[in-house]
């Protein structure tokens, strides 16, 4: 057994996907040779060669179009964005053609492709490097939404995202990429596409997040445990389907609840969440539902980009105004 | 000083005038020659037009959604598609109905998707095809796409995608292009320039000479024909598809048509281009310019073309017959939005199906 980072959890179940799967096929800009900018292909070019794991032309339309044709085909790309930023000229193949290509044909063609990229800031990447648009594909219908936040979890949702028969969007935290080292057992055992992760279970408040936010949410969630605070932590992992019953059970319990989403605020994903909340009628809700949010601005130049991002000290302010209504 | 480091051509080729007279006789292929086939292509591109021209009665009646007609496409397409061979992969933008009943398509397909039905994309007859693509020039990667598939699995399949002149100033036609050009891919890329994107001419889309030499400048073989030339269509189709086949990698071909047509039934051009030019593209139009060829040469009658164009309208008319019968008596329930979103429906979808079915006839006011 390894002891590996998240980084590493995502390049172990590439290759063994790829071992298992002669259809999975790895695309993208400087994934082969060079093993991509962050290193998440390293070495697969030259394990499975230059057919399986292709270098393309600089084209982020070309590599998400060709991907739904290979899908469509009886491949199963995965495709890699070099950054979020990247993704948005993929926009149209994503919503229009793979969310899509199984419904308008009534099953006769389908788009098992996924699109894997590394999102979110606190890196010090120039612009357009750090945004946070997991809200943006949730909102296409048919497209399902994983978020990894640990190394085991990369590892088992990433085969499960690869072994999905529909497309799934794939975005890599990548400020945690090497933050952690965990075991990971290459068992080729992948972890459900609809569950939130429980990770720290406790009485008094339920904190929600997912991604690298899961870094400051776990400090956060340490400092209240100090204060005699028993604090839930929920990993939601997969932003869609989103699996509320998980977080409206743990709400129901700790009758308090703060989501942390380094996104923008505005029709973000803790809004659909504490939407849901409202929605399921928590009787033993014992104060309002609080989220902790990217502000509804660009995402700062990295001077500034730290102060933009959720901290442990925003954090536990919204859970002590949480805390403090009785 | 400078010297020339590269230099282009693109070549038009053309066999059969708007008269129907073989331009060279000699120089012709022998295709010019094979009357039975071109007589069953002939007869593909007649039972395009009639069906066509149904399908806009069908709308002006109120019985048929908005509808793109192919009106003056018929040899171009039914050369693309006659082209082709089964394993082969066709992805349309949305009006290439004469290629897609050469790859099995039904005419009954076409009027449930215009007539706003998801089972008219469920060709039954091209199982592999793509669906119509609306988002403009996007089906060239999905051919792209394809191809890479055929390729990388050693498959002798080609990918045909078709786009027009205006969608051939999207970045998704010309990445296309660079795909083929990097992979060497098994691709066809024809432009079908019917010189009209809605109410935008040819003449507005770029000041190159030709869309051709676009696919030069990404580095693929790329000629220009008549594209109300069917031997020139069909021929140069035939060539490009053989070569792709055996591993010259992806071709482009701008055939020159026009849309006599509206862009769709939505659309009313005389609102933005003069008659005249229209009445000149009925003088050059494919389906009279092969009928002439054939008379001339013996092969065809006045006869035969009554009883082609009575077998037509039979036909015709029993699939929109059939058409009115599905959405009529059998038409899909409100459950089937939701029933092919995924392999396996979500729990947060099977809530809103089980919502949806509470409310089975519910819509605007009631």
């Amino acid at each position: 057994m390894a002891e590996l980072t998240l980084i590493e959890g995502v390049t172990l179940a590439l290759a063994r996907a790829m071992e298992e799967d002669p259809a999975v096929v790895i695309l993208g800009e400087d994934v082969g040779v060079n093993g991509g900018v962050f290193r998440a292909t390293a070495g697969l070019q030259q394990r499975f060669g230059d057919e399986r794991v292709l270098d393309t032309p600089l084209a982020e339309v070309m590599i998400a179009g060709m991907s739904v044709g290979m899908a469509a085909q009886g491949m199963k790309p995965v495709a890699e964005a070099q950054f979020c930023g990247f993704t948005m000229p993929m926009v149209d193949q994503i919503m229009c053609h793979a969310g899509r290509m199984r419904n308008r044909t009534r099953g006769r063609l389908s788009c098992p492709m996924v699109l894997r990229f590394p999102s979110g800031g606190g890196i010090h990447a120039p612009e357009h490097h750090s945004e946070s648009p997991e809200a943006l594909f949730a909102h296409m219908p048919g497209i399902r939404v994983v978020i990894p936040s640990s190394p085991s979890r990369a590892y088992g949702l990433l085969l499960a995202a690869i072994r999905d028969p529909d497309p799934v969007i794939f975005m890599e935290p990548k400020r945690i990429y090497r933050w952690q080292r965990e075991e990971v057992v290459d068992d080729g055992e992948d972890l459900p596409l609809d569950v939130c992760f429980t990770l720290r279970d406790g009485s008094d408040i339920t904190l929600v997040t997912w991604g690298a936010m899961i870094k400051e949410t776990l400090a956060a969630a340490d400092a209240l445990e100090k204060e005699g605070v028993s604090t839930e932590v929920i990993d939601v992992a997969t932003i869609s389907p989103l699996d509320l019953d998980t977080i409206v059970e743990s709400v129901g319990r700790t009758g308090r609840c703060v989501i942390v989403q380094e996104a923008p605020r505005h029709c973000g994903v803790a809004s659909e969440i504490a939407a849901g909340l409202a929605d399921a009628g928590i009787w033993g809700l014992l104060a309002p539902v609080k989220r902790v949010c990217g502000y509804d601005t660009v995402m700062p130049l990295y001077r500034n980009e730290l102060k933009y991002m959720p901290s442990v000290r925003r954090i536990l302010d919204a859970a002590s105004q949480v805390l403090e209504v009785s | 000083m400078a010297r020339t480091v590269a230099a282009f051509k693109v070549d038009h080729f053309q066999f059969l005038d708007p008269d129907g007279k073989l331009i060279d006789e000699q120089k012709s292929p022998s295709l010019a020659r094979d009357f039975d086939r071109l007589i069953e292509l002939y007869r593909r591109m007649v039972l395009t037009r009639v069906f066509d021209k149904k399908a806009v009665a069908l709308q002006r009646t109120g019985k048929l959604g908005t509808y793109a007609s192919c009106l003056g496409h018929e040899a171009a397409h039914v050369a693309i598609g006659s082209a082709m061979q089964p394993e082969d992969c066709f992805a349309p933008m949305y009006r290439e109905y004469g290629v897609q009943f050469c790859r099995g398509v039904k005419m009954t397909d076409v009027l449930l998707y215009w007539g706003g039905d998801e089972r008219g994309s469920n060709y039954a007859g091209a199982p592999h095809d793509f669906a119509w693509s609306v988002p403009i020039a996007t089906q060239c990667l999905h051919a792209a796409g394809a191809a890479l598939a055929y390729k990388l699995r050693g498959e002798k399949r080609v990918a045909v995608s078709v786009v027009g002149d205006g969608g051939s100033s999207k970045g998704d036609f010309l990445e296309a292009i660079n795909a083929g050009s990097a992979w060497k891919l098994p691709l066809i890329l024809v432009i079908v320039n019917n010189q009209w994107a809605i109410s935008v001419p040819r003449s507005k889309q770029n000041s190159a000479a030709t869309l051709a030499q676009k696919g030069i400048a990404g580095g693929l073989p790329s000629i220009q024909v008549d594209g109300n030339d069917l031997i020139a269509c069909l021929w140069a189709m035939e060539k490009a598809i053989a070569a792709a086949r055996d591993g010259h990698g992806s071709f482009v071909i701008e055939m020159m048509t026009y849309r006599i047509s509206d862009h769709t039934t939505a659309d009313d051009a005389r609102r933005y281009r003069p008659n005249d030019e229209v009445e000149e593209a009925w003088r050059k139009e494919p389906i009279a310019r092969l009928r002439s060829y054939l008379t001339d040469q013996g092969a065809w009658d006045e006869e035969r073309e009554q009883a082609l164009l009575e077998d037509c309208a039979r036909k015709v008319q029993k699939a929109a017959d059939d058409y009115i019968d599905t959405v009529t008596n059998d038409p899909q329930p409100v459950t089937a939005m939701f029933d092919y979103m995924f392999a396996e429906l979500p729990h947060d979808l099977a809530e809103q199906r089980a919502c949806a079915e509470r409310f089975p006839e519910d819509g605007g006011h009631h």
